[in-house]
């Protein structure tokens, strides 16, 4: 078993996504915080990067509701889609679960979940999602 | 005071624009390739073209790739170099500024540009995941981000901030659907009204039918010359004297904010330092309005406001034909259609026309100095040509 961290991937943060943990890489030269995570930090251009383990909770900055999907998310639709700013100002995108369209608002908190169940589908991530908190 | 010229447009071409059963992508371009040769006698077009870029955005539709030299032998210019890039929607503004490098590198004297999509064999929910592959795969399609989608999540932070409203968005849908019953070649031939396009539909809440561009079949192309053989060509060449172009994140998430497409405002500012001229000089635009949001916000990229005042513009009536700056005399995405690899080359054509005065009843009189802004997927690139005339 190595001492090294999991490489600095994207399939990296899906694989802690399946432990529930969102998780971010993290320059040790410059500070910048990197989600996704990226292999070389695109602000110093460093490989010198840790993994840092982010608070799941951030206030919904836009959203919409999609009626027309693909084929693999038709029978879901209508569904909500928004973008969270977590508390340290990064952002990420997800859907938002456990609240009707109507009751969406700009601004309102929303914390981080995790369906673990993987799909066949490739590329067989497990997700997260939004819900109120 | 107005730059000299980059290059010059001395013929350009249009296929219809629809949906045309039966017709692929080379023998849409053909259509396009044998109107620039019509327009231009002076041109042997198997001696003079020298090359072809032409752009494309999906290998999927067709199950076709190595567009390049299948659509150089349907142009007959078969055994001419020729390359297919791929930059989303802006694809074929990629292949313009392409072929503006390939002249001003001395390589070439005269090349062909162009684009192409066919789209209208498919069904909507095929088209939609087609699309979608130009938007971030990991975090947006992951979680069934379309993109009408992504320009709502832009349309909701724009109403959030500024207070823009459904009734603008669709008055932009009804301004553009006008201008495209006046123009033969469009996709859509009807006028449409603010209620109607209210009551539409929802594809992605704010954004409903009437806010979307169309799936459509189309090709696009011009044939660029060096500016000091134009006038071997043509009378009237019309002349690039800017062109810029930026990347952005391809993740709107990624992006600090959700009300502008930085990279647009980037290609902007280097496209007018280029050409030497200001917004208040344009008389004529053609705009990305791949959603009508995208319109509101391209206003505001391009300086022809300031920022949030996008949908104060479109109420004034500024850009309608006949306003002060009329943008999307052609019908734009909105009616023209959207054949997404054919667009930016479109959007090229249309100022083509109105700058040579053959743009027919949607004439804007007198059109000197016009501008092409052309953005691919949620604005990862975008790319900004001015052109004026001889």
């Amino acid at each position: 078993m190595s001492d090294d961290p999991l490489p600095f991937t994207i399939s990296s943060f899906y694989r802690f996504v399946s432990e529930k943990r969102l998780m971010a890489a993290k320059c040790n030269e410059c500070g910048t915080v990197l989600l996704p995570p990226k292999p070389m930090c695109t602000e110093c251009l460093s490989t010198n990067l840790k993994w840092i383990e982010l608070e799941g909770a951030g206030k919904l900055l836009s959203y919409t509701v999609i009626h027309i999907a693909p084929e693999q998310f038709q029978s879901l639709a209508p569904y909500s889609v928004g973008i969270i700013e977590l508390k340290n100002g990064l952002r990420l995108p997800g859907m938002i679960s456990c609240v009707k369209p109507e009751e969406i608002r700009v601004g309102m908190n929303l914390k981080v979940d995790y369906d673990t169940s993987t799909s066949s589908q490739w590329p067989a991530w497990p997700r997260y999602f939004f819900r109120p908190s | 005071m107005v730059n000299k010229p980059l290059v010059s447009i001395v013929s350009a071409g249009l296929s219809k624009f629809g949906r045309l059963d039966g017709m692929y992508c080379r023998e849409l371009f053909a259509d396009a390739a044998k109107e620039a040769y019509d327009r231009c006698p002076n041109l042997n077009p198997k001696k003079d073209i020298e090359a072809l870029f032409v752009g494309q955005m999906g290998e999927s539709y067709e199950h076709q790739g190595h567009t390049g030299p299948t659509l150089a032998d349907w142009a007959g210019l078969l055994p001419k170099p020729a390359v297919r890039l791929e930059s989303a929607c802006a694809s074929s503004g990629a292949a313009l500024r392409t072929g503006i490098f390939a002249i001003l590198s001395g390589m070439h004297k005269v090349v062909m540009v162009g684009g192409v999509e066919k789209m209208t064999h498919r069904t909507t929910s095929e088209v939609t995941e087609f699309l979608a592959m130009a938007s971030d795969l990991p975090f947006e399609q992951w979680n069934g981000i379309t993109f009408p989608g992504l320009y709502a999540l832009m349309a909701t932070a724009h109403m959030h901030e500024y207070g823009t409203t459904e009734e603008q968005m669709a008055k932009v849908a009804v301004k553009n659907h006008h201008n495209g019953t006046l123009n033969p070649k469009a996709h859509m031939q009807k006028e449409i009204t603010v209620e109607k396009a209210l009551a539409s539909k929802v594809i992605a809440w704010p954004l409903k039918l009437y806010d979307c561009s169309l799936i459509t079949d189309g090709a696009s192309c011009l044939i660029l010359s060096h500016p000091d053989v134009a006038k071997k060509f043509t009378d009237a060449p019309v002349h690039v004297i800017g062109s810029g172009q930026a990347s952005d994140a391809i993740g709107l998430y990624e992006r600090k904010d959700l009300t502008t497409l930085k990279a647009a405002r980037l290609a902007a500012q280097e496209a007018y330092k280029m050409a030497g001229v200001e917004p208040k000089d344009l008389d004529i635009a053609e705009v990305h309005d791949c959603f009508t949001i995208a319109e509101i916000m391209a206003y505001e990229d391009l300086g022809f406001c300031g920022s949030g005042k996008g949908g104060n513009m479109i109420d004034e009536g500024i850009t309608e034909l006949g306003g002060k700056l009329p943008v999307n005399p052609s019908g734009g995405l909105k009616a023209k259609g959207h054949p997404v690899g054919a667009t930016g080359t479109a959007q090229a054509y249309e100022i083509y026309l109105q700058l040579t005065g053959q743009a027919e009843e949607r004439q804007v009189k007198g059109a000197d100095i016009g501008l092409s802004h052309n953005v691919g997927g949620s604005g990862a690139t975008a790319s900004v040509h001015i052109y004026r005339r001889d």
